[in-house]
């Protein structure tokens, strides 16, 4: 009987992650997708220590079925070889907030960015956003090389500044990187993932 | 397909034999057998209860006050939910049910419980592999899947390790049974420890990238949920059901089809969390297709089971340990039959990403898993402690605060996902529809999670009470004997 059970999990190990792991081996990145760079990828960090992911997708699914590219997430579905950079995966299975796969090309400004993660609702009133003020400090008075955020009056802090601190800006450079609206990639496991 | 009546009619009878024939005394035996392990493994259950509840809470709040105590990092939604979640699966729901595994065991081989102290300090070590990766994920230390969040260098090997020892004890046990006939019940239990060390190790090895990290991600997640966190209750309900009413259960060979369709179906049914996503299709098609093919196991246990309650509701007036463990069957089918609507296509495309699913998990993670829990502790403590609950009133409180409360919090976020699947399918309205469509159903679940904590607290109280007021037990009537029985017809003699 252990045998059985143990033969049932393991031949769904064989299809689910040994079967799909050799084939999409072979998948490569496109040659616009750019290998993500040092800041980028400790921004995704921060992405993934705020748990960002719990309420923001990164996929476009197929226009057949949804309404994912005809209401502007992306020009077409993403693809395996979209993803070959990412490790672990940040897919995602709540939009509570909007999909992000291509928010560098929705939103590519910077300085939106980090006002918005400081105070959502100083950009966005009826977000329901988390604020992110612990990527900033407050401080009595900038300093030399310090980057100041300008904070609109209703949400800036009584005193002092709001200095933006490295770990906002690789999260706004991370955020700003997710750009996939190059053609669609030509890789044997893209056919395989049409109907 | 050809079933010899007769041949179903004899293992009715091994059953029967089974379930009632041990004495009293020798049912004592067993149980105090397994006293350390399981008391320990309910308390640290009923505190992780705790500890998960005001988590859930506080991530529900921050749904209709973002700006809700997010000064602090430790504090921010994207790390209090995640670790609402730990608490929850890993730390309530699967420390209990060790104990439950280590007090079925023993009675259904019919034998002391073996290596009990093994199973005593797996569940310690467990524990501290727990509260390692959660005050690390609360520090910002994330492996970032979902359901494997836990620090894979710190946290899983302490886990696994954990496990492995308390599925030695249940594997000890086993090989040393007096029984020739292995009840059903022992199948799910004893094959659920095997199965969880391999998905758990396969989930977490490092070495994924892409999309295949996905499909390992869901892979183990669905697992988690269905060889797991099912298994054992299906096991504990199994028991619980025929054991209080005093008849078998209704058929053994129907009981074998639900065992062995779960373990080959459910195993398949990972790539049903992607659909539309990213993944080749024919893997998302498999899933979708083994989704459907659930349907076998599940009608199965659920006729079995209901076969052997019907007539009998009435019974539930008398044990809550009944009334839980029924409305906890009734759930696991509903949330199964939910969940294959679920998988089809047409429906995804509205409810995947909502708060449908959010309803979905909370059906199959409190209205099964969890009450079935509680019908257990019912039902258990006072044979392990040799002492009864000591206030009726309290349990009453409890099971309606929390079954009730939870019955608002599925239906609130059930509505609200709708609304929000249809206004995200509707290109032009903006997101800001969506989030508006949902807003009052989440203000809802929010009051329903302050009935449920209320719920938790007495329940917990009353833990406290049973296990550590020396005043002996007032108890005289059963909880719910004021209740006119509605699903049985009085008999007039
Ligand atoms: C006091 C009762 C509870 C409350 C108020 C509560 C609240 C919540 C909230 C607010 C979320 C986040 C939803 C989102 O991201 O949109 C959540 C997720 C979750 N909770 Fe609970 N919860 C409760 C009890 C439980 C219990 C007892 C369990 C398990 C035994 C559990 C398991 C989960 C799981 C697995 C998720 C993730 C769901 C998903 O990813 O689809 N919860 N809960
Ligand atoms: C035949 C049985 C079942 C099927 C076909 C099924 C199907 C599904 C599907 C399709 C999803 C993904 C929804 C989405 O993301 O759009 C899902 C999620 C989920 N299901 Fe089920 N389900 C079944 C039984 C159960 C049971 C018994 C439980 C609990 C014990 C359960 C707990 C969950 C949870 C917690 C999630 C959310 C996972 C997450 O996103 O974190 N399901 N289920």
């Amino acid at each position: 009987m252990l045998m059985g059970a143990l033969a049932t999990v393991i031949f769904a190990l064989v299809i689910l992650v040994i079967l799909p792991s050799s084939l999409l081996s072979h998948v490569e990145a496109p040659p616009q997708l750019k290998r993500p760079s040092q800041q980028e990828l400790l921004g995704r960090q921060i992405y993934i220590s705020n748990g960002c992911i719990y309420c923001h997708t990164q996929q476009v699914r197929d226009a057949e079925i949804t309404a994912d590219v005809s209401s502007g997430l992306g020009n077409r579905a993403s693809v395996p070889a979209d993803y070959v950079y990412d490790a672990p995966n940040l897919l995602g299975t709540m939009r509570t907030g909007p999909d992000l796969f291509n928010v560098g090309v929705r939103l590519p400004d910077s300085n939106w960015h980090l006002l918005h993660l400081y105070q959502p609702r100083a950009l966005v009133p009826w977000s329901i956003m988390p604020a992110f003020p612990f990527l900033f400090e407050h401080k009595p008075k900038a300093e030399k090389g310090d980057k100041v955020l300008k904070v609109p009056a209703a949400y800036a802090p009584k005193q002092g500044v709001v200095v933006i601190t490295p770990e906002a800006a690789a999260l706004v450079a991370y955020l700003t990187s997710l750009r996939h609206d190059y053609p669609i990639p030509d890789s044997p496991a893209f056919k395989e993932s049409q109907p | 397909m050809t079933i010899q009546q007769g041949q179903v009619d004899v293992k009715q009878e091994d059953n029967s034999q089974y379930l009632n024939k041990a004495s009293a005394m020798e049912m004592e035996t067993y149980d105090q057998s397994g006293r350390q392990p399981v008391l320990l493994g309910f308390l640290i259950a009923v505190i992780w209860l705790l500890i998960g509840t005001v988590l859930g809470d506080l991530s529900s709040f921050k749904f209709d006050h973002p700006d809700l105590l997010s000064g602090q990092a430790y504090l921010t939604f994207g790390r209090i939910r995640p670790a609402h979640l730990n608490a929850m699966v890993y730390g309530w729901a699967s420390t209990a049910m060790f104990s439950v595994s280590l007090w079925l065991m023993p009675r259904l081989c019919r034998t002391r419980l073996r290596w009990g102290r093994v199973a005593s300090c797996g569940i310690l070590v467990w524990t501290a592999g727990l509260i390692v990766g959660l005050v690390l994920l609360l520090q910002g230390y994330s492996d970032g899947l979902e359901w494997l969040e836990l620090d894979r260098m710190w946290a899983d090997p302490l886990l696994v390790v954990g496990a492995a020892m308390v599925g030695a004890s249940v594997w000890r046990t086993l090989a040393a049974r007096n029984v020739h006939h292995l009840y059903v019940s022992v199948w799910y239990v004893a094959a659920s420890y095997p199965w969880f060390l391999i998905i758990f190790l396969a989930g977490n090895l490092p070495f994924y990238r892409g999309v295949e990290s996905a499909a390992v991600n869901w892979f183990y997640a669905h697992n988690a949920l269905g060889l797991w966190l099912t298994a054992v209750n299906l096991a504990l309900i199994y028991y619980l059901l025929p054991k209080i009413i005093g008849r078998p259960i209704y058929s053994y060979w129907l009981s074998l089809v639900g065992f062995w369709a779960l373990a080959l179906f459910y195993a398949l049914n990972g790539m049903h969390h992607l659909i539309g996503g990213p993944i080749p299709s024919w893997m998302i098609a498999t899933s979708i297709t083994a989704s459907i093919m659930m349907v076998i196991p599940v009608i199965a246990v659920g006729i079995n089971q209901h076969m052997t309650v019907v007539g009998r509701f009435g019974a539930m007036r008398y044990s809550p340990a009944l009334t839980l463990a029924v409305i906890a069957a009734m759930s696991y089918t509903a949330v199964s039959l939910q969940g294959i609507m679920t998988a089809l296509v047409s429906v995804n495309r509205i409810t995947h990403f909502t708060h449908w699913t959010i309803a979905h998990s909370h059906l199959g993670l409190y209205m099964f898993v969890t009450l079935s829990l509680f019908g257990g502790m019912y039902y258990i403590l006072p044979r392990v402690l040799k002492r009864e609950w000591p206030s009726r009133r309290l349990i009453r409180l409890h099971i309606l605060l929390t079954g009730g409360g939870m019955a608002l919090y599925i239906i609130a976020l059930g509505i609200g996902g709708v609304l929000q699947g249809l206004s995200l399918l509707t290109p032009g309205t903006g997101f800001e529809a969506s989030v508006a469509s949902t807003k009052p159903w989440l203000m809802l679940r929010s009051i329903s999670a302050v009935i449920i904590s209320v719920g938790h607290l007495a329940f917990i109280y009353h833990s406290y009470l049973l296990a550590f007021s020396r005043k002996h037990s007032t108890t005289q009537l059963p909880p719910f004997i004021e209740f006119k029985p509605v699903l049985v017809k009085e008999r007039k003699s």
